[in-house]
Order: C-alpha cells, then structure tokens, then sequence
C-alpha cells in the first residue's frame, strides 16, 4: 500500500480476504476506506442472527487504529478526550469521543490501555492531523498501524464458547471492556471483550501475518457453535438496535463539516457521561461549559415508532405539525421486535412523553405511500441483554 | 447602419455579453480585429491537421447558469472532465493528484501520512471559501460608499453571507484573503513538496510569488469552478477551448446577432459626454446607442478613448492598473505519445496536468528569475496532452501538447522579447520536459512558443496577462478593474466593459459578460434575461 504503483489495487484487500471471499456467495462489496469488505455473505437475516443467537464474526481491519505511546501519553489523552481516563487501568477499554475547540465532535472510538503506558485509539475516521494538533507540547508517539494489525469481531450469545473451545482458557473470566493476550503459534494474540452490538462478544486482534490462521482456528472451533461470517449490513442492524451512533451517519465528524451548525456537541448526541468537568482541562471544555449553561440545539433520541415501516430518512414533526429533526439511522429490530429509529430533533424536542411522529414514505410494488407513525421516545438500549454484562460469560 | 449596442472584441466574454443583448431583443454587432473569433477561448489549426488550444487550455469555471440558459451544449459545447495530475519530483519519483479520495489519499500518504490526513481539513476548509465566493459570481459588486438601495441592499447580501460563515470561519477568511498560498498550505501540510505541489494553483497566471500574499486567493479561483457538480473537477472543452467561442457565437447568432471579423476598432465616439459608436481603423464609422468594450481596462481606457474624454484622475488609475505579463505557452504537435518513466506503465495520471518543480523555494526562485526581467531558468509548468482524452485534437496516434509557463516577463532585461529570447525561452521549457520524459524530444513535429509579446500581439492582452489584470484584493470585487467602474459601466454614459478585467475575473467564466449585459438591461429599461445563481444549501 505503500509502494509507488498502489495506483493499479483500487481497493485493498484486507489480512482475511484469501477467507471472505470464499465464503462471499453474494460478492457483494463495498469499500470501507482502502479495503473491501463484504455488505453480506449470503443472507442479512441469517448473518443477523448469527450475532444474536450463535456467533457472528465481522472483519475489523479496516478500523484506523492509533497508537499512542510515551511519557506524556496519558496526559496528552486525558487533554484530548473528553473523558477522564486517568482511571481507564492497563488492560481496559473506555468508549470515549473528542471535540474541536468549539466542543463539536471530531469522532467517537474506544480507547484501550494496553500495557502501562501504551494506549491504542480505534476510530472510524482517521486522526493522525488531528493528533498531531493536539499533540504539541507533549512528549507522545503517534503512530497509525492499521494495516498492519488484523482484527476480527467475534459477536454473539456462543462467541464464549467459541473462544474457549479455541484454547483461550479462562477467557470467560474476562470482564466487559477488558483486554487480555494469549500465545497465539507463538505471536501475540490480544483479546479484548469489546464489540459495536451491544451484546456478548468479543474483538481480536493478531499481526497480519497470523490472520489467516486465526480465521481457519476460530471457524474450526466454532464450527459447533454456529458460527457465520456477517458482513455491514446485519452489523448494522444490531449497532442500531444497541443505539451506537456511528460517524458519517448519525452525525458529521466535525473537521469534516463545511457549512456551519451541521456539527454536534456530545451533549447533543446523548453522549453527555462522556463529558467529565471535573477535569481541569481538555480540548472543548470552555465551549461545552457554556452550552451546558445555555442549553443545546439538539437532542438526540432513540424513538419506537408505531407500524412496522422501517422510518429511513423520515423527517419527525411535532404535534403542531412543525418539522423538529429527522431519523440517523432506522430498521425493524428482530429481536426487540419493535420500529426503532435514532434521531437528531431540535431542542427543546426530544423529551420522553413528547408527541412525535414520523413521516415514512414506503413502497409496496412499485406503489408509494406515506404513513404518519406515532413516535415515542424511548431511554436506554432498545436490546440490552444481561449476557452482555455477566461475567464469568455464560456458556450457550 | 445604426445597432442597439456594439461590442468591441469576439473574446467569450464579448459574446456572452452580446448574446444576452440579442437574446433580450438588441439588435447588436460584435466586432474583432483578428480574422477569427474568440481572443483567449480558440482553437486554430497552427500544424496541419492538429487543433491547438493555444491560449487558455483547459475549462471548469464557466458559469453552468450560462451555459444552460444560452443552450451551449446545443450549439456544441462539451466539456470532458480529465482525471488528476502530477508533480515529478527531482528523486525520481512522483506525488500523484489522483481523482479517486482513497487512492489520492494513500498517494499523499505514501510521502507524509499526517497530510494525507490533513488534506481533508484543507479541502473542508477551501469548500468553504469556494461556496461563498460562488455566490458572488453572478452577481454585480456593489458600490461600498453609495447610498443607492440596490448597492445597500447588495451589501446586505454580502453581509449575510458572511455572517452566516460562522464566527472561525470569518477569521479565516479574512486571513485568507490577504495571506500568501506558502503560507495558507503551511497551516495544514508538513510537507514542502506537497505544499510545492499544491502550491502551483496560486501563482499561475499572476506576477506573484509563492511567498507573496494574496496568491490564497488565485489557488480558490482555480478551485471554485466544477464540472457538472464535481466541485473543482478541471476539462477539456471537445474541440479545444475555441468550442467555448464557438457555442457563445452560435447562441448570439440564434439571436440575431451580427459578428464582424478583421474589423479592428480605432476609438470609442464620444460626443456630449456619451457614447456614439465607434470608429474602425479602416476609417467606417459604426454608431450604437451602447457601446461595449471587451478589452483589458487598460487598452479600454487608454486605447479606444482619447484620454481628453476622460477625467485625468481616470486616466491615472487604468495606467496604475496591475496587468503584469507573468505567462507564456507552448503549444506542440507530436508524433507520438510521450514516456514518462516516473509514471509508471498506464498511470492514469497521464491524462491530467503535469508540473516539474517540487519545492517551494524552486517556486520563489523561478519567481525571482522573473523579478529580475528573465524567464525562469527553471519553470513551473502546467502540461496537458488534451488529444489523449479529446480524439478531435489531432489525427489518430498523434497528439497535441499545451505546455502552460510560469514565470515569463513581459520584456526581457526592460527590452522587448526578439526571437531569438523567444526561442531560447522555449529551449528551457522543452528541457525541462526532456528531463522527464527521454522521447519527448524526437517526438515534437512543431511548436508554437508563446511570450507576452505574441499573447499581446495576437490576443491583445496588455502584457499578455491571461486574466486581463492580477488578482489580488486591491483589484477584486468593487475594487475590479478599479474603485467607481466595478459595475462594468465606463467613464462616459453609454459604454460599458465585459471583459475579464471586471468582476469576477478571468478564467472563462463568461460572468464578466452576463453581468454586464444585465446592467446594460436595466439602464436600457429592457427585461433581464440573465441568470441568476442556482445557489446550493
């Protein structure tokens, strides 16, 4: 990728391809950043379920990976993200968003301590300019190295199993957002107990090198477990389902952003416990204060929504018939068996009991209709199952 | 013979503007000095069976608005987008513009990853710039001191606009403006080789540096333009840029409109403080109740007026007006296509736009060089084989070459070019060429090289200044071409300008044109029929 003729591979493959692409009966692709990655492999129900009833695995390499290593390297995140991490101990992982000056955010990702000192930032977009940036003053090393760290997501009630029947001993024991290594045919196998589908799983990661056999390992001890490989789109039916916001869709990272207001602050995306004031300083804190004091723009809401049309890209009107905001992200869930929806309403709308509706223009052969769909807002995760939580993990 | 309106020189502005009089219902004549139409915008046939774009070269500023509402596509015009561009670098290797995202961005990566991840922010943040000036382009810059409703209200319009930038951003602006483009790129790349790279968009066509400022500007009017709504996307027009000229005519003609070729005018008539109509240096006497001029200001006010019709103070500011020559061009016919090692086997970058100088202070130096009344001894240019993507060009195997220079004096040493400066300017630019492409050399059947001199001569451009007068803030918007005459009418009722020394510049963009076609509408009372901007939220 490196190379001088990196012009002739449009798209890379990524460490798994010589696996995916074998088990890609639909090739049906789609590029994420420089690689391609599949959209589905067979069939999105069967690859939904997979994640919530077995165990999915999700190729994770394209997620541009950050290391942060240095004397001033927790210092230097503490001052960027704009929680405290102070508390995040070696081997811990923390969800965990940053800002601009203007207390608009950037991006969101997981933060992970790795051993003492040395930390690893996963992200959707890449941020090597922006931790550059914030970098001055401070006695860090920034380095991306997500093309040479393969990584799979291995999701669902069995992934436990899985992993166990693999050799990883004792890897129940592991609590959520923990990390924790395993010789792996004698390289380093990091595991940690992280996931972007709101249940039990886990994510792994391996030099490229060993990607390969990680994948042939972990299908072969799966193999009674029910194990499939699941592509983007039943990923993201179960992110919606956890309520994860995801960059791009539900909001724009805010060094992306051309025209003003189109950003948002954390508060406005319901991600305000991320927001620690304790802390003396870190990048956004002025702006973020005063918004806290004058109140935000936006609210950001999970809604459940009357009927079973799925409400993409439907705008939400108040009961004055006042267009308030319009849904991020929606689908039918499966397993909530409920409409659900993420959406950005304009304040002060977007509170539990508010009467909302949606605007859903569907299609049945070719027809087009438009239904008003009552909307209510709703708290918490539209699935949140206690296997995600239990530790030791349950065995399925 | 008497006309609604004349219009001196078949530039595309001149016929822009008098297409829009005719499509209003003026009984209008355009009349040119050369033998063919078109000034900057043509396509001749200079080696048999080879069309050259021998002037401007390439196309993405021309307003849609004009081009739709004059039916351009129908009376022929197409623009063909070409993919990217590179600059070669001295060790051998390249910093490819690719037009995929990704593959650009694993090309900046390839030489500094921290840019490639800055390039965003810096595309961000000159989409920023590039969407309030758009605004702007179609519209009349108002008068600042004036207490006329319409200049206070256009005011008002600006204001807006920049109000609604955002607080950052109109600092940014503000900074933008008057900062030099080494500068601007230093706020978001680490790499001087990529900055040289990006710098290059700042200085063609200007007699400015990389280090002087106001050259920010000069990159965003390279960046503001699209084709189709791939903002900044550059292209060939089909046929070479003489089709631009090509379909204004046609539309003008559909019109009713009357061209008049190898009718050179003489003088603007001026009697009782107006316009009359003009006076041909063939001695014919022609008489409008408006008169249009689309010539530079300088050869407008001190040219086609007798400087006794105007106010000496007027007289001051045309000759003070910046037209610096800064530009020269080859134009070549080859027999085959040339090799570019560097490239690489089938690099999609050899349809797009080449350049040879890799760091900034190789840039300021090729400056200097012009500074001190030479050519750069080593040059930034900007190279095309148009005939690659546009089959027109020249016959089947061949290709056509438009070799764009930066920097070259409009006199050489304070004497005027001969051709033996002429030819050992165009030396440099062919061994500059050879150094990276080893057949380049065998391949060229003819070249055509371009000083100010021919530009002048030819084109009529004082100084052969390709935007008809610098860039810069101090002659931008209501200072264009200069404070008073930046509402295209003139120094004596009746007479107007359209041409690229009026807002918003040079580039083919037939703006100038259209804009003031629509002053002329409203002071004859007669209903507008220019477009208007088709804003975007």
């Amino acid at each position: 990728m490196n190379k001088k003729d990196h012009h002739k591979t449009f798209v890379y493959p990524t460490a798994f391809h010589s696996r995916t692409s074998r088990l890609n009966q639909m090739q049906a692709c789609h590029r994420w950043k420089d690689y391609l990655v599949a959209d589905v492999y067979e069939d999105v129900a069967l690859e939904y379920f997979a994640m919530r009833n077995s165990t999915g695995v999700f190729d994770l390499c394209p997620m541009t990976k950050h290391k942060i290593t240095g004397p001033d390297a927790l210092e230097f995140l503490n001052r960027m993200l704009t929680r405290d991490v102070s508390k995040l101990k070696p081997g811990r992982v923390s969800y965990c968003v940053w800002c601009d000056d203007e207390g608009q955010v950037i991006d969101d990702g997981t933060v992970f301590h790795m051993r003492p000192g040395e930390y690893m930032l996963c992200s959707q977009e890449r941020q090597l300019d922006w931790l550059s940036i914030s970098a001055l003053g401070f006695e860090v090393t920034i380095t991306e190295p997500t093309h040479e760290l393969a990584a799979l997501a291995v999701q669902g009630p069995t992934s436990c199993s899985v992993l166990r029947r693999m050799g990883l001993n004792d890897i129940q024991n592991l609590k959520p957002f923990g990390i924790t290594w395993f010789d792996f045919q004698g390289s380093e196998l990091m595991v940690s107990r992280t996931g972007f589908t709101g249940d039990l799983g886990y994510e792994v990661w391996i030099e490229v090198s060993k990607a390969e056999a990680l994948w042939d390992a972990l299908f072969a001890a799966g193999k009674e477990y029910g194990i499939r490989p699941i592509g983007t789109h039943a990923l993201e039916m179960t992110r919606i389902e956890a309520g994860f916001i995801q960059a791009g869709v539900d909001f724009l990272p805010a060094d992306e952003a051309v025209r003003p207001g189109r950003t948002r602050s954390p508060f406005e995306l319901g991600l305000s416990w991320l927001v620690d004031f304790k802390k003396p300083n870190f990048t956004g804190r002025k702006a973020l204060l005063e918004e806290k004091e004058k109140g935000s723009r936006y609210n950001f809401v999970k809604l459940d929504i009357a009927g079973n049309k799925p409400a993409r890209d439907a705008f939400i009107y108040n009961s004055k018939k006042q267009v308030v905001g319009t849904v991020t992200s929606a689908i039918w869930s499966p397993t909530a068996k409920a409409n659900i929806a993420l959406a950005s309403l304009h304040a002060p709308w977007g509170k539990p009991g508010d009467e909302l509706y949606a605007e859903i223009y569907y299609q049945r052969e070719l027809k087009w209709s438009r239904v008003m769909a009552r909307a209510t807002v709703v708290e918490g995760a539209f699935f949140d199952p206690e296997r995600k939580k239990v530790t030791p993990a349950l065995d399925f | 013979m008497k006309y609604d309106a004349i219009v001196i020189g078949a530039g595309h502005n001149g016929l822009a503007n008098a297409a829009f009089l005719a499509k209003a219902g003026m009984k209008v004549l355009v009349l040119e000095r050369n033998p063919w139409i078109g000034g900057a915008a043509v396509s001749r046939e200079l080696h048999e069976g080879w069309i050259y774009s021998n002037c401007s070269y390439v196309c993405s500023l021309l307003r849609p608005e004009i081009y739709r509402n004059l039916n351009l596509a129908k009376h022929g015009l197409q623009v063909v987008p070409y993919g990217g561009g590179a600059t070669f670098l001295s060790n051998g290797d390249i910093l490819g513009n690719y037009v995929d995202h990704d593959v650009k961005r694993r090309e900046i990566a390839r030489h500094n990853k921290r840019d490639a991840d800055a390039y965003h922010r810096f595309s961000r943040d000159v989409t920023r710039q590039c969407r309030l000036i758009r605004d702007f382009l179609l519209r009349t810059p108002p008068d600042p001191t004036s207490f006329r409703p319409r200049d206070i209200s256009e005011l008002m319009y600006m204001l807006k606009k920049f109000l609604n930038l955002g607080e950052k951003t109109m600092y940014e602006t503000i900074r933008f403006y008057s900062m030099s483009v080494a500068e601007y790129l230093d706020e978001y790349f680490e790499s001087d080789m990529i900055k040289a790279h990006f710098s290059g968009s700042g200085i063609i066509g200007t007699a400015l540096g990389v280090y002087s400022p106001g050259t920010a500007y000069v990159l965003l009017h390279h960046y503001m333009g699209d084709i189709d709504g791939s903002a900044g996307a550059w292209g060939f027009a089909r046929g070479g840029m003489g089709s631009v000229s090509k379909a204004l005519a046609g539309a003008f003609q559909e019109h009713g409109g009357e061209i008049r070729t190898s009718a050179g005018v003489e003088q603007i008539i001026v009697r009782n403080g107006k316009a009359r109509g003009v006076a041909l240096e063939n001695g014919d006497e022609i008489y409008a109740d408006v008169v249009v001029s689309n010539l530079d200001p300088k050869r407008t006010f001190l040219k086609l007026f007798d400087e006794k019709d105007l106010d000496p103070r007027v007289a001051e500011k045309a000759r003070n007006f910046k037209i610096r020559g800064s530009s020269g061009k080859l134009n070549i016919a080859l027999d085959g296509v040339p090799e570019w090692p560097a490239l690489g086997e089938n690099n999609p970058l050899r349809f797009g736009d080449m350049h040879f100088v890799d760091s900034l202070e190789r840039l300021e130096r090729a400056y200097d060089d012009w500074k001190n009344g030479m050519w750069s001894r080593d040059p930034y240019v900007d190279l095309l084989i148009p005939s690659l993507t546009d089959p027109t060009m020249a016959p089947p195997g061949k290709h056509f070459m438009s070799v764009f220079v930066q920097y070259v004096p409009p006199k050489v040493k304070g004497k005027d070019w001969t051709d033996e400066d002429r030819d050992a300017f165009g030396k440099v630019v062919i061994d500059q060429i050879s150094r990276h492409s080893p057949n380049f050399k065998d391949l060229i059947l003819h070249a055509e090289v371009r000083t100010p001199r021919e530009l002048e001569a030819e084109v009529g451009l004082t100084e052969g200044n390709i935007f008809q007068g610098e860039l810069t803030m101090d002659q931008l918007m209501f200072n264009r071409p200069f404070p008073g005459y930046a509402q295209y009418r003139g120094p004596v009722k009746g007479m107007y300008m359209c041409g690229s020394g009026t807002h918003p510049g040079g580039g083919v963009m037939a703006a100038p044109g259209a804009n003031a076609a629509r002053e002329i509408l409203a002071d004859m009372k007669r209903t507008n029929v220019v477009p208007e901007t088709e804003l975007d939220d």
